[in-house]
C-alpha cells in the first residue's frame, strides 16, 4: 500500500490532483461569473454583492486561501509535468504528426503549458487591479464601501485592459476545453461513448462560461460603459 | 504492379547509447509497392552492403504484427501512417513514387538507442518483473468453466492482452509516458480472478516502477491508442489510476 504521500507524488496522484484542482477552479469560474453578471442588474448590486463577501470576514480569507492554495497546487502540478516530458525525451524527433483517430492532440492539449502560463500572469495583474485596485467610497445601504462598479467600467473602457483581457479568456477557453475533458479520464472515466458526451459538454461548457467573461470587458468597452444593459 | 518506386529515404544512423547520432539519406530506386516497410528497410541493407557500408539497425522478429519487435518511427507517427498496423505489416502500397520517409527510433530516456533504430526496452520488462504475473498458485488445468468469468470482463481483458509491449505508446506520447503500456498490463492481469488476489500489490508495484525507469507523465493526449496497432484504449489508463487509488485503503 502507497503512503498517501507517496501517491500524491506518483504520475497516477499528480495527474489526479491536477484534475480534482483544475475542477475546483473551474466551480470557482462558475461563482466569479455569476457575480460579475451583478454589474448588469440594479444600480447597486455589483457594491452590493462585493459588500457582502468582503463582510464574509475571516471566512472569506479561507475560501482565498482556499483558491490560492488549488492555483499553486495546479500551477505546479502543470509545470512539473511539463519540465519531466523534457527529461523523459531529451532528444527529440525530426518529424513528428498526430495519428489522428482517437488521438487527442489539439491546439489545446499541446498548448496546456502556454495558456496556463498566461492565465497565471494574467492573474496576478486581475488580482492588483480589481482586489486591490484604488476606488471611490459609495454609500450602500447607510454604510461606506467600495465603489468597485465604477473601477471596472474605467479599466474596461481603456482599450488595453478589456481586450487583453478578453484575448485572455480566449486562451482560457482553450485551456479548459482540454482540461475539463482530461480532468474526468485522470479521475478514471472511460474512454467511449459517454466519454464523447462528456467531451461535446466540456467544450460548451468552456466556450459558454468564457463567453460569458468576454462578454462583460467587449460589452463596456463598445458602449463607453453607457450601454444600456447597465443601469445608473 | 509497378516495381519501380522511387523513394526517399532519411534514416537515423548512431553508434552507441551514448554516440551522437545523425540522419543519413539515400534514394532507393525500385521498392516494389507489395513490399513491407521492413522488406523495403532490407532493399536498403543490401544496397548498403553491396557496396560494403554497414547496414542500418532496426528491429523486428515475426513480422507479422504479433510480437512488438518492430516499433519504428515512421514521418513521426509510431509504426507509420496507417491505424492499428506494426510497421512489418505497414506494405509501401500505402506510398506513391518520389516519397520521402523519415525513419527514427522511438525517443525516450527510457528506451536508450543500443544502435540505429534499434532501442533498449528492457524497461518495459522491469515493468512487468515488477508485477506484471500471477504467482497465486491456481492449480492445474481445471474444467473451463469452473471458475465462471463474465463474458464482457473476459472480452475487456482479451482487448488489453492484446498488448504486443512495442513501445509505439512511449514513442508517439509528447511526454514519453509508458501509461498505456502499463495500464495494459495491469488491467488485463487485474480483470480475472486469478490475478484479482495480487491486484493492489500490482497496480502500485507496475506503476512504481514506470515511475522509476523515467518515462514521462500521462496528459491524456490519447495519442498511444492512435499509434497502438492493437487499438488499445486508454481506458487501460483510466483502470491503472483507479485500482491505484484504490491501493491507498
Ligand atoms: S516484427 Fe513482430 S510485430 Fe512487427
Amino acid at each position: 500500500m502507497p503512503s498517501l504521500i507517496k501517491a500524491l507524488k506518483s504520475q497516477v496522484g499528480r495527474k489526479l490532483m491536477t484534475g480534482i484542482t483544475g475542477i475546483g477552479l473551474m466551480l470557482f469560474l462558475i461563482g466569479h461569473l455569476l457575480g460579475n453578471l451583478t454589474v448588469f442588474g440594479s444600480p447597486d448590486a455589483f457594491n452590493l454583492y462585493t459588500k457582502k463577501l468582503e463582510s464574509l470576514g475571516p471566512l472569506l480569507y479561507v475560501i482565498e486561501a482556499g483558491l490560492a492554495f488549488f492555483f499553486l497546487y495546479h500551477t505546479v502540478l502543470g509545470v512539473s509535468i511539463w519540465l519531466k516530458r523534457r527529461k523523459a525525451r531529451p532528444e527529440g524527433y525530426d518529424t513528428y504528426k498526430t495519428k489522428g483517430g482517437p488521438s487527442h492532440q489539439s491546439l489545446a492539449s499541446r498548448s496546456m503549458i502556454i495558456t496556463g502560463s498566461v492565465i497565471f500572469i494574467f492573474l496576478f495583474i486581475h488580482i492588483a487591479s480589481f482586489k486591490f485596485g484604488a476606488t471611490d467610497t459609495v454609500m450602500i445601504d447607510g454604510e461606506p464601501a467600495r465603489d468597485l462598479r465604477a473601477l471596472i467600467i474605467e479599466k474596461f473602457t481603456t482599450p488595453a485592459y478589456a481586450f487583453g483581457y478578453a484575448f485572455v479568456m480566449l486562451l482560457a477557453i482553450l485551456h479548459l476545453s482540454h482540461g475539463f475533458w482530461s480532468a474526468f479520464t485522470s479521475l478514471g472515466m472511460k474512454h467511449g461513448e459517454g466519454s464523447k458526451k462528456v467531451q461535446a459538454f466540456a467544450y460548451g461548457f468552456g466556450i459558454v462560461l468564457m463567453l460569458g467573461f468576454i462578454f462583460i470587458p467587449l460589452y463596456i468597452y463598445f458602449t463607453g460603459g453607457e450601454g444600456s444593459l447597465i443601469s445608473y | 504492379m509497378s516495381d519501380n518506386m522511387k523513394i526517399h529515404l532519411k534514416y537515423w544512423k548512431q553508434d552507441g547509447p551514448t554516440a551522437k547520432g545523425f540522419f543519413e539519406e539515400r534514394t532507393l530506386d525500385s521498392v516494389n509497392e507489395h513490399m513491407s516497410f521492413l522488406e523495403m528497410l532490407d532493399v536498403l541493407n543490401e544496397e548498403l552492403q553491396l557496396e560494403g557500408k554497414d547496414p542500418v539497425e532496426f528491429d523486428y522478429d515475426c513480422r507479422e504484427g504479433i510480437c512488438g519487435s518492430c516499433n519504428l518511427v515512421i514521418n513521426g507517427q509510431a509504426h507509420g501512417p496507417k491505424a492499428e498496423t506494426a510497421c512489418c505489416q505497414l506494405h509501401m502500397r500505402n506510398y506513391k513514387s518520389g516519397d520521402h520517409i523519415t525513419i527514427e527510433p522511438p525517443r525516450a530516456a527510457a528506451f536508450p538507442v543500443i544502435k540505429d533504430l534499434v532501442v533498449d526496452r528492457s524497461a518495459f520488462d522491469r515493468i512487468i518483473e515488477a508485477g506484471g504475473y500471477i504467482s497465486v498458485k491456481t492449480g492445474s488445468a481445471t474444467e473451463a468453466n469452473s471458475i465462471p468469468v463474465e463474458k464482457e470482463q473476459s472480452d475487456v481483458a482479451f482487448d488489453y492482452a492484446t498488448c504486443i509491449g512495442c513501445g509505439a505508446c512511449v514513442a508517439a506520447c509528447p511526454n514519453a509516458s509508458a501509461s498505456l503500456f502499463t495500464g495494459a498490463k495491469i488491467a488485463h492481469l487485474n480483470k480475472f480472478p486469478q490475478g484479482e488476489v495480487e491486484r493492489y500489490n500490482r497496480v502500485t508495484a507496475m506503476v512504481d516502477q514506470m515511475e522509476a525507469e523515467g518515462f514521462g507523465d500521462c496528459s491524456n493526449f490519447g495519442e498511444c491508442e492512435a499509434v497502438c496497432p492493437k487499438g488499445i484504449s486508454i481506458s487501460a489508463i483510466a483502470e491503472m489510476r483507479k485500482d491505484y487509488v484504490k491501493a491507498l485503503w
